[in-house]
C-alpha cells in the first residue's frame, strides 16, 4: 500500500513540475526571436524524442518481462512501414493494431 | 476568446478526435495500474488531472508501489516529462505571441499527440498567424484530454478485469510510431530518428530515464547537422 502522504506529495509536486516544464519556454521566451541554430535543432524535436521514448518499449516490453516479444515487434515494424509509405497516421495505427491482434492470436 | 480562430479550433478538434480512440485505452490502462497499486478512482483521476502524461504517471505510481523513496519517484517521473520542455521550446516560435493566459493553458494541455499534430499541420498552413495556430492546438487537446481524464476513472473502477491478452500496453508505442513515421520526410529527419533510437537503446541502463534525454538531444543535433550538410530545411 502506498503511503497517502507520499502519494499526494508526488502528485502535487509532479503536477507543478510538469506544468513548469511545459511552460518554461512558451511562457518565458514568448515572442522573442530564437536564433536560427536553435530553431534548426527544434525542428527535429518530435522525430528524435518520440522514437527514443518508444524504442525500448518495442524491443524490451515490460509485459513480456523485458524480453523481445515477436507479436509486439512485428506490429511495431508494420506500423512504421505503413506510416512511412502512406503518410497516414491512422492507417498506420490500424495496421499496427490489427497486426498485433493477429500475431497474438496466432502465437498464444 | 476573440484572439483564437474558431475555424482552426474546429479543424484541430477534427484532427485530434481519432486520437481519443488510442489515448482512451492507454488512460484506462493507467486507471487499472493505479487501482492495482491501491489508489481509488478519485486519487487515480487526480494524478491524471495534475500530470496528463501517461509515461510519467506510470513511472511515478510504479515506483511508489515498488516502495521507492518519494524523491526518486518524483525525480524519475519529472525526467520522463523533460521532453515537455523540448516541446515547449519547439512550440514557442508558433505560439509565443499569444496572450499569457492562452500560453499557460496551452502549456498545461501540452501532450505528445497535440504537439505532434501541431508539428505536422503548421507547415501545411504557412499563412496561419498566432490565433489560428493557438486555435488549432486548443482544438486538438479538446479532442484528447477529456478522454484522458474520463477513461482513467473507468480504468480505476473496472480495475484488473481487463485481460492482459488485450495488450493495452502497446497502444502507446503504436500511436507514437504512427505519428512519427509520416514525419520522416527528409534525410535530416531520418538521421534524427535513427540516432535517437540507437542511443536510447544503448543508454537504457541510465537511471531516471536520462538516456532518453541524451538520445533525444543527440538526435536533434544529428538532424540539424544533416540539414546543414544537405542544404536547408525541407
Amino acid at each position: 500500500m502506498i503511503d497517502r502522504i507520499d502519494l499526494w506529495t508526488v502528485v502535487i509536486l509532479l503536477g507543478i513540475g510538469s506544468f513548469f516544464l511545459r511552460f518554461v519556454f512558451l511562457g518565458v521566451i514568448g515572442d522573442r526571436n530564437l536564433p536560427e541554430w536553435v530553431l534548426r535543432h527544434l525542428r527535429y524535436t518530435a522525430v528524435a524524442v518520440l522514437p527514443a521514448l518508444v524504442a525500448p518499449l518495442v524491443l524490451w516490453p515490460a509485459a513480456n518481462g523485458g524480453e523481445v516479444e515477436p507479436a509486439r515487434l512485428t506490429a511495431a515494424i508494420v506500423t512504421i512501414a505503413v506510416g512511412v509509405l502512406t503518410k497516414h497516421t491512422f492507417a498506420a495505427i490500424a495496421a499496427g493494431a490489427l497486426t498485433l491482434a493477429a500475431m497474438l492470436a496466432l502465437l498464444y | 476568446m476573440s484572439s483564437i480562430s474558431k475555424s482552426a479550433f474546429w479543424l484541430g478538434l477534427r484532427d485530434g478526435a481519432p486520437f481519443a480512440l488510442v489515448v482512451g485505452p492507454f488512460a484506462m490502462l493507467f486507471g487499472v495500474v493505479a487501482a492495482d497499486a491501491g489508489l481509488n478512482a478519485l486519487e487515480a483521476t487526480a494524478v491524471s488531472l495534475a500530470v496528463i502524461a501517461g509515461a510519467a504517471q506510470f513511472t511515478a505510481i510504479g515506483l511508489l508501489a515498488d516502495h521507492a523513496p518519494t524523491f526518486v519517484a518524483l525525480a524519475s517521473a519529472l525526467a520522463v516529462n523533460l521532453r515537455m520542455a523540448m516541446y515547449s521550446a519547439s512550440l514557442t516560435p508558433h505560439l509565443g505571441a499569444a496572450p499569457l493566459w492562452q500560453r499557460a493553458l496551452a502549456a498545461y494541455l501540452t501532450v505528445d499527440q497535440s504537439y505532434a499534430l501541431a508539428m505536422v499541420t503548421y507547415p501545411k498552413h504557412p499563412d496561419w498567424g498566432t490565433p489560428q495556430k493557438m486555435g488549432y492546438f486548443l482544438g486538438t487537446v479538446t479532442a484528447i484530454c477529456p478522454f484522458w481524464y474520463l477513461l482513467t476513472i473507468v480504468g480505476a473502477l473496472v480495475g484488473n478485469r481487463i485481460p492482459p491478452e488485450f495488450a493495452l500496453d502497446f497502444a502507446l508505442p503504436i500511436t507514437f510510431l504512427a505519428m512519427v513515421a509520416p514525419m520522416l520526410k527528409t534525410r535530416a529527419h531520418l538521421a534524427a530518428a535513427l540516432v535517437a533510437i540507437l542511443l536510447s537503446l544503448l543508454l537504457a541502463w541510465m537511471p531516471y530515464n536520462l538516456g532518453l534525454m541524451v538520445a533525444a538531444i543527440a538526435g536533434m543535433m544529428a538532424g540539424a547537422r544533416v540539414e546543414v550538410m544537405t542544404g536547408g530545411a525541407k
